[in-house]
């Protein structure tokens, strides 16, 4: 099957699985339903191609296909950021009122820290992955302790507040910021038609990609800019779910032998979008909201992250 | 031409290169020959623009090559670095059309398809061009690499250790196609070597380091002689001709040091 078929195909999947999700079993007020779940499919579709897209610009730039943003703690950066403010500035500081000024913060912060992590840990010599993992995870830890830590201290109705800015979820997506992350989402596109033919080079390495004339280090530092403000965007929107960009992303390596990360790009959006909203479908109708996607996901994906260790570690023999 | 002028490199406190001077003569084979840890690579790695000097200058006709823009130099010097790890699966044509992406950046046009065929057909990889670069061994793989730069038409075509790991027959034969990039296309080469002897029987210049810094530089039979390469490698190495080639026999040398 031609790739241009195969990108055909999951297109229709994420047609069928938008009119699923939009028309099932809607009944009564149709005028109340439809609109609601249409902000919720925006914010699926937003959020699939935000973590697709950084996911897979963010492995090519660190030559690796087990490492994401979210494993190495970017996501739980977002956590930190809204504590902080909380913690120091309070409900009412204008860093929580103004959303802009709120997403701005947590931003920088993030992408701050995602050029630090590349700084010291992919730029240096080769480590193995499996160190790198083990920094990520005592990363995410101490950022996670960090939190809980400056949670028990605050005033518990303020902290009512700071909870619901960070459990955020698809059954209670923070329709304000679909605005802004489409808006991201479209600049990140416009620059992605740029640089796409420049992160194929990339992917030859840094050697190889200096060679042919890239200049390297300048694109490392704008796509990891790039892939930090999309991954923002997206815990902004819905919260941190930590597998799932190594989900779309290697599925869509192995779905599309292929150099093209427009292709790539494109077909891991396509699986992504399909898995939250046929996921969404199923929890809602089938679960019944009993549970949420995202520990369907991190259940699912977590699996699949340990098989992909394994295999990273028997080719490695 | 490229001048290289009081290149250093530290590495923390010790100097890797230190205050190293060469031009590089055109249409020639260049070798840099040296003990391990002499500083060859790290010195290619500098004048390829792939690491920083500390000090000194590279000219590429007299401009400085920090001030080149990156896709002008990229079609004027190429450099090919020993190991070649890509996670993506690549056929070995579309490896070789990543060395138009200096001309084309990606949109290939009729042109770059002559480049590249041409370069598959000087590297003996048509009846392969469509395999996977992991299907491929060791030296089909560095064949393909070659091939992939000499896609990129450029002057200057520089190399690091493409022989490692490479059979006798494999090393001969990618020898003898440098030779024929420099003869017939007048291109201009230069490679870091390990073996003496290719060196020798291949080169037109010989450029010696050891410990970072430059011993000798000149014509190939001003090098290959016991005097010389006792500087070098602190190992008396007697020579020997055959067929107007000198070879050096090394393998039962005392070694002073």
């Amino acid at each position: 099957m031609r790739n241009r078929t195969k990108l055909l195909l999951l297109f229709v999947l994420v047609i069928i699985s938008v009119l699923l999700y939009g028309f099932y079993d809607i009944k009564g007020g149709f005028d109340y339903a439809f609109p609601r779940r249409m902000i919720k499919v925006a914010a699926m579709v937003i959020t699939g191609i935000a973590i697709s897209y950084s996911t897979v610009v963010f492995q090519t730039v660190t030559h690796n296909r087990i490492l994401t943003p979210s494993v190495m703690g970017l996501g739980s950066m977002y956590e930190v950021v809204q504590t902080v403010i909380y913690f120091f500035a309070g409900s009412m500081s204008i860093w929580i009122v103004n959303k802009y000024l709120n997403f701005g913060a947590a931003i920088t912060a993030m992408v701050v820290f995602a050029l630090l992590l590349y700084r010291f840990l992919f730029r240096a010599d080769k480590h193995p992955i499996y160190l790198l993992l083990l920094i990520g995870m005592i990363i995410g830890t101490l950022l996670g302790s960090l939190v809980t830590f400056l949670q028990v201290l605050i005033d518990p109705v303020e902290y009512l507040g700071l909870q619901s800015l960070l459990f955020a979820s698809f059954t209670k997506v923070k329709a304000e910021l679909l605005y802004i992350a489409f808006g991201i989402l479209l600049i990140a596109f416009i620059y992605g038609y740029f640089i796409m033919k420049k992160l194929d080079v990339m992917s030859l390495g840094r050697e190889n990609a200096i060679n042919l004339g890239i200049n390297y280090d300048r694109m490392v530092m704008n796509i990891l800019i790039l892939s930090s403000v999309l991954i923002a965007t997206s815990t902004a929107l819905v919260g941190p779910i930590t597998f799932f960009g190594l989900i779309v992303a290697n599925l869509s390596y192995q779905f599309f032998v292929t150099y093209k990360h427009s292709v790539i790009i494109l077909g891991a959006s396509l699986f992504s979008i399909v898995a939250l909203v046929g996921g969404q479908f199923l929890v809602e109708h089938v679960l019944e909201l009993r549970t949420t996607i995202s520990v369907i996901i991190n259940f699912v994906g977590g699996i699949y992250f340990i098989y992909l260790l394994l295999n990273e570690s028997r080719a490695a023999k | 031409m490229i001048e290289i002028k009081g290149l250093t490199k530290q590495y923390g406190k010790k100097p890797v290169v230190e205050d190293v001077s060469v031009t590089i003569e055109p249409g020639m084979i260049t070798s840099f020959i040296g003990p391990n840890g002499a500083g060859k690579s790290t010195l290619l790695s500098m004048v390829s623009r792939l690491l920083d000097a500390d000090t000194g200058e590279v000219l590429l006709d007299k401009n400085d090559v920090k001030k080149w823009k990156s896709t002008e130099f990229a079609k004027r010097v190429s450099i090919l670095r020993q190991a070649n790890y890509i996670n993506v699966r690549l056929t070995v044509r579309e490896l070789v059309a990543f060395g138009r992406y200096p001309y084309s950046k990606g949109r290939l046009t009729a042109e770059d398809n002559r480049f590249i065929d041409q370069a598959i057909e000087y590297m003996n990889l048509k009846d392969m061009e469509d395999k996977f670069l992991d299907e491929l061994s060791g030296g089909q793989k560095q064949r393909a690499f070659i091939a992939m730069v000499i896609a990129q038409d450029t002057d200057y075509i520089l190399l690091d250790e493409p022989l490692n790991n490479l059979d006798m027959k494999h090393s001969v034969q990618i020898m003898k196609i440098l030779r024929k990039l420099v003869d017939e296309l007048g291109r201009t080469v230069v490679i870091v070597l390990h073996d003496i002897n290719f060196a020798s029987v291949y080169s037109d210049r010989i450029v010696a380091l050891k410990d970072g810094k430059l011993v000798k530089n000149g014509p190939t039979n001003e090098i290959i002689n016991s005097v010389a390469l006792r500087e070098i490698y602190d190992m008396d190495i007697p020579i020997q001709e055959q067929d107007g080639c000198r070879i050096c026999v090394y393998f039962n040398s005392h070694t002073t040091s």
